[in-house]
């Protein structure tokens, strides 16, 4: 037995910071709310929500475009536009730049944010969707710039402006232009409000941060997609500067809409129509 | 006046050098010594104390000419550095103080009241650090709460009704990250702010005088114009924070202080900021009532112009400052959409026959 010990241990070498490897790549997920196994093409074919416990998968701007629109008919505007790093951000070798070269492969999208031009089950809205894969999803300036495009658009054509955010905040990369971006597009909406426009706000996992503390608010309707967490300074942050424990179901789409922030919680599967009964509704 | 002030703000004392004022420090012991000395032996030590304090006045600008992003993070969190209070005492005649958001409670981290300064009528809004634990604790550190935004924009609107104009005057870490304070929608509350700021019809001045720390700073700090202290910063998240977060390592905070550009030679270069409003030689610290006589001018100075500014004008222009920060990409945008256009007609128009197929 004492040998047997001691071919264990020699095999063993400390925990590691690895992920195990389970599952082959692609063809299994596991949810991180239930930890159910789940079969990658049943979660997608369930519009990425977790069919066990109804989590709502962080999904691409595309991929939620083609959720949300009617087939076909997303027209994308200024798709082109590249942050020119304002700060020559560089923090012990690691540059702005390069990180957004490496995002831009990694999403296949070029920045945080898609804008353009849609149809909702018939409804012509103007649509900008967040990209949570292209750096956290963070507000750059051209991201700052896109919604504003977007508004004005939405201001020519008398559209409604629906915003999908889901972002983790201001990017400190661009250090105070990403800072100005909050007053820029709360400005923006604030010309909108003035024009009568209607904007509604989806507010998706994650939301926090300088998004939150500008545009994501400052819907006339406000809409949470279930469990996402929705806040100012993020959980980690809270935590660690007044040392306690987050209680339960901290930061959540509920518990906004419990201490009355957000008009509704949507299930994935409903936006659509909701947000054609919405614009029903308000339409002028 | 509810607002405490310290006895004696202006002394330096021993702890109150930053490490890289060692050689001051040395000049000031060395004056006092020499004091001591010529107190009790009755020797005449003047004309060498006279002349440590030029040698000293040279160090100091020295090392003021050429502070380190880091140091100005230091020098603007400096202990002794003029406070909200400060400038109320010294600026601001027959201040009144209004209290509460009519909806929760009273921040004490965010102070708003009427006041006049030089001729005018103004509403001043700011942010308390405290001094002294006590009063630090009461303030939160400056760090204000969801009732604090809406405090302060129920008094610029009150402000507003009555054409009375707006001086913001900035000094936070950031909007205090906390339970309550995201119960109570801290990020709606601030979201607000700027909504109703970017149109508030009376002339809006924003002065940062110590910390500006992101959302927390930016929820006063939207308006006609936007002033800093010389050795003040204004960024979009600590240099500990940021650092905390590309390298999980808060102690890398001095590199992360350089790269996030956030002194207000940087921010004015790079055209976010209007104006630097000058500290006296060695930070504000060294001399409360010079600064606050700098900040007092540039007061009666903006305002002066502002006032003479149409309120549509007004209003016009200050959107348009908002929208113009970092909307390049369109402009080369706009301007490249131009030239294709023009482009593509007169190839038409010259070789209508030959034109290729491709777009």
């Amino acid at each position: 037995m004492p040998i047997m010990a001691k071919e264990a241990k020699s095999k063993w070498n400390g925990f590691s910071l690895k992920k195990r490897k389970e599952m082959p790549d692609g063809l299994w997920t596991r949810c991180p709310a239930c930890e159910h196994m789940l079969y990658k093409s049943a979660v997608e074919k369930n519009l990425n929500v977790c069919p066990e416990c109804d989590y709502h998968f962080r999904i691409d701007a595309l991929t939620r475009i083609g959720y949300l629109v009617d087939e076909g008919s997303f027209e994308e505007t200024h798709d082109h536009l590249t942050s020119n790093d304002p700060l020559d951000f560089n923090f012990r070798g690691t540059t702005y730049r390069q990180r957004l070269k490496a995002d831009e492969n990694k999403s296949g999208s070029k920045e945080a944010m898609r804008i353009g031009k849609a149809f909702i089950k018939g409804r012509g809205v103007v649509l900008a969707v967040m990209e949570p894969n292209f750096l956290m999803g963070s507000m750059g300036y051209v991201v700052g710039e896109k919604l504003c495009l977007a508004v004005e658009k939405a201001i020519e054509e008398k559209l409604p402006l629906v915003a999908i955010c889901s972002s983790g905040g201001a990017r400190m990369h661009e250090g105070v232009v990403s800072l100005g971006q909050m007053a820029k597009t709360s400005a923006a909406l604030a010309k909108f409000d003035k024009e009568g426009g209607f904007f509604i706000s989806v507010m998706t996992d994650p939301t926090t941060g300088g998004v939150t503390a500008s545009f994501a608010m400052l819907g006339d309707c406000l809409i949470a997609e279930p469990k996402a967490l929705i806040g100012f300074a993020g959980p980690r942050t809270i935590a660690e500067t007044i040392k306690v424990e987050l209680p339960d179901g901290f930061q959540t789409a509920e518990f906004m809409l419990e201490h009355g922030f957000v008009d509704m919680i949507v299930h994935r599967k409903d936006l659509r129509s909701e947000i054609a009964r919405l614009i029903d509704y308000c339409q002028k | 006046m509810a607002i405490a002030q310290d006895k004696n703000p202006e002394k330096i004392g021993d702890g109150d050098y930053l490490d890289f004022e060692q050689k001051v420090a040395d000049f000031d012991r060395q004056m006092d010594e020499l004091r001591r000395l010529s107190s009790i032996k009755g020797i005449d030590y003047s004309a060498e104390v006279r002349r440590l304090q030029q040698e000293q006045v040279a160090e100091l600008k020295q090392i003021y000419s050429q502070l380190t992003a880091w140091q100005t993070v230091q020098v603007a969190r400096h202990p002794k550095r003029p406070l909200l209070p400060d400038y109320l005492n010294l600026m601001v005649k027959d201040f009144r103080e209004l209290h509460g958001d009519r909806c929760f409670g009273d921040d004490r981290a965010m102070v708003a009241g009427f006041g006049q300064i030089g001729r005018e009528k103004v509403l001043i809004v700011g942010q308390n650090k405290g001094r002294g634990l006590k009063e630090k604790v009461a303030c939160n550190f400056g760090c204000a709460n969801p009732e604090g935004y809406r405090k302060a924009l129920a008094k610029m609107k009150f402000a507003a009704k009555f054409g009375i104009p707006v001086v913001t005057l900035i000094d936070t870490p950031g909007a205090y990250p906390g339970i309550g304070a995201e119960e109570r929608g801290q990020a709606q509350a601030i979201a607000v702010n700027l909504f109703e700021m970017s149109r508030l019809p009376v002339p809006v001045i924003c002065i940062c005088i110590g910390e500006g720390g992101s959302g927390g700073a930016l929820g006063i700090g939207v308006g006609d114009r936007l002033a800093m202290l010389e050795f003040s910063y204004y960024s979009v998240i600590s240099p500990e924070g940021c650092a905390g977060i590309l390298w999980r390592d808060g102690s890398q905070a001095p590199e992360a202080a350089e790269a996030l550009k956030l002194t207000s030679k940087d921010l004015l270069k790079l055209k976010l900021v209007d104006e630097a409003i000058a500290e006296p030689l060695g930070g504000a610290h060294r001399n409360i009532h010079d600064t606050v006589y700098n900040v007092e001018q540039y007061i009666i100075r903006t305002l002066a112009v502002l006032k003479r500014t149409k309120l549509e004008t007004l209003l016009e222009n200050r959107y348009a400052k908002l929208r113009a920060v970092g909307s390049e990409p369109t402009a080369v945008l706009r301007d490249k959409e131009h030239k294709t256009k023009i482009k593509t007609i007169e190839i038409k128009h010259v070789k209508p026959k030959s034109v290729p197929a491709k777009a």
